[in-house]
């Protein structure tokens, strides 16, 4: 029998590194045209006004969009890349047989590189547990993985320096370290679900797959498209509170609910952001508003955490192995680690 | 006749991965039989912990992502 190429051909063939150059020169041209664009689009073309609240208010939505959209493009792909190399079956290998502090530091810090697909929360959370790794590391890991969001960072960064976005990752950091090593103290294994313990050392060990680089990168592009595809609503409705709050927010009043003058401003705003969820990326315009109405970086920072930390979808999921009991000890935790980010930021950043 | 087993609770990917499955089959002309799993202590027992994985005759050949019909082709006519 003649041996056939079964593998569809992938369009015309186009070399790949031809492929990848052409897209990023695209994405430059994109990045670096499109401020002065927006601004001519707002206010020649459509002709608002500066400074009326109007104008201010679609001028943001319309920088911002096409901002956020071309820095998720780039981000989440070139992140996916990196993360390709961190697969959590090779992590779990890493944090297996470590000291408490260490291996808390180690979960807390992989959970930055590491993707946290919320379908793989329950896996992820066995597989942990099922290598024995104890029960204070894997919340490390549980707690840093959504909020110290690598996609948050990079936006964080592109639009606000590495500076805001180094100390966002300090804090998160800080917050899984403390929290896991809480959570360990506590000693709540028999809150969680029995059949979890039963398959203890009954896991295999996977062979490590080999990937070629054509595989990454299409792999990576693929999920760039479905994930930005999926956070795109909250993205609009993020931009869309954002540009609100720009345009008609009255600093006065964000000074007053948020600001320095008002010793309760940290945890309004985690009360506020308790129940909401939204992926980071939704988060970062709301954090740009706030902080252009003068909310200080610590307050801002607590309300952007809460946001992304706490979150009823993935506390329905984790149900499905852990009780409601070491659920809330898991969002009591982190919502206390929050609260001191917030008034120690504000305290140091006086 | 090849045993293919897609790895997973179930959710969108684990969805789009069957469907790749299928299609492959269809490609290569292969008997296969395409099981669901959806059970963690199997799928711990694979050591997968990054749904969802693919499993041909008792071998794990991806997981943590959706290999196109083209890979799992290739796969089934090894």
């Amino acid at each position: 029998m003649t041996t056939l190429d079964l593998r569809p051909a992938r369009g015309i063939h186009v070399p790949l590194k031809l492929t990848v150059g052409v897209a990023v020169v695209a994405w430059l041209v994109a990045w670096f045209s499109e401020a002065p664009l927006s601004d001519w689009l707002t206010f020649s073309v459509l002709g608002l006004q500066r400074g009326s609240h109007f104008g201010e208010a679609i001028a943001f939505f319309l920088l911002d969009v096409p901002k956020v959209l071309l820095l998720l493009l780039g981000i989440i792909t070139v992140v996916t890349l990196i993360r390709s190399f961190f697969p959590p079956e090779r992590v779990r290998a890493a944090l297996a047989g470590r000291g408490r502090l260490a291996g808390t530091t180690a979960a807390a810090s992989f959970g930055i590189v590491t993707p946290f697909c919320s379908c793989s929360a329950v896996p992820l959370f066995i597989g942990f547990v099922e290598a024995g790794i104890p029960l204070g590391v894997t919340f490390a890991f549980l707690i840093s993985s959504p909020m110290v969001n690598e996609v948050a960072l990079v936006l964080l960064w592109g639009l606000f320096g590495p500076g805001i976005a180094l100390v966002y990752m300090a804090a998160g950091l800080t917050v899984a370290i403390v929290g896991g090593l809480v959570i360990g103290k506590l000693k709540m294994e028999r809150y969680v679900e029995d059949y979890v313990w039963a398959l203890q050392g009954k896991g295999g060990t996977v062979v490590a797959i080999q990937l070629t680089w054509a595989d990454r990168i299409h792999d990576a592009w693929a999920y760039t498209k479905d994930l930005v595809r999926r956070i795109l609503p909250y993205l609009l409705i993020g931009i869309g509170i954002g540009a609100l709050i720009h345009g008609y927010a009255p600093t006065e009043l964000v000074a007053a609910i948020g600001g320095r003058s008002n010793p309760f401003a940290v945890p309004i705003v985690v009360l506020i952001a308790l129940p909401l969820y939204s992926n980071a990326a939704g988060t970062i315009p709301i954090v740009q508003a706030l902080l252009g109405k003068g909310m200080p970086l610590g307050t801002t920072l607590a309300f952007m955490m809460a946001i992304t930390a706490i979150s009823l979808p993935e506390f329905i999921i984790l149900r499905r192995v852990i009780r409601w009991q070491l659920i809330a000890v898991f969002a009591a935790v982190v919502t206390i680690g929050i609260l001191c980010i917030g008034y120690l930021f504000n305290f140091l950043i006086a | 006749m090849k045993k293919i087993e897609v790895l997973g609770p179930g959710c969108n990917n684990c969805q789009r991965l069957e469907t790749n499955a299928r299609e492959a089959v269809a490609l290569t002309g292969v008997e296969a039989e395409i099981i669901k799993v959806t059970d963690y202590g199997q799928i711990m027992a694979y050591g997968i912990m990054s749904t969802p994985g693919l499993v041909i005759d008792g071998k794990v050949v991806s997981y943590g992502r959706i290999p196109s019909p083209g890979d799992i082709a290739a796969w089934l006519s090894k």
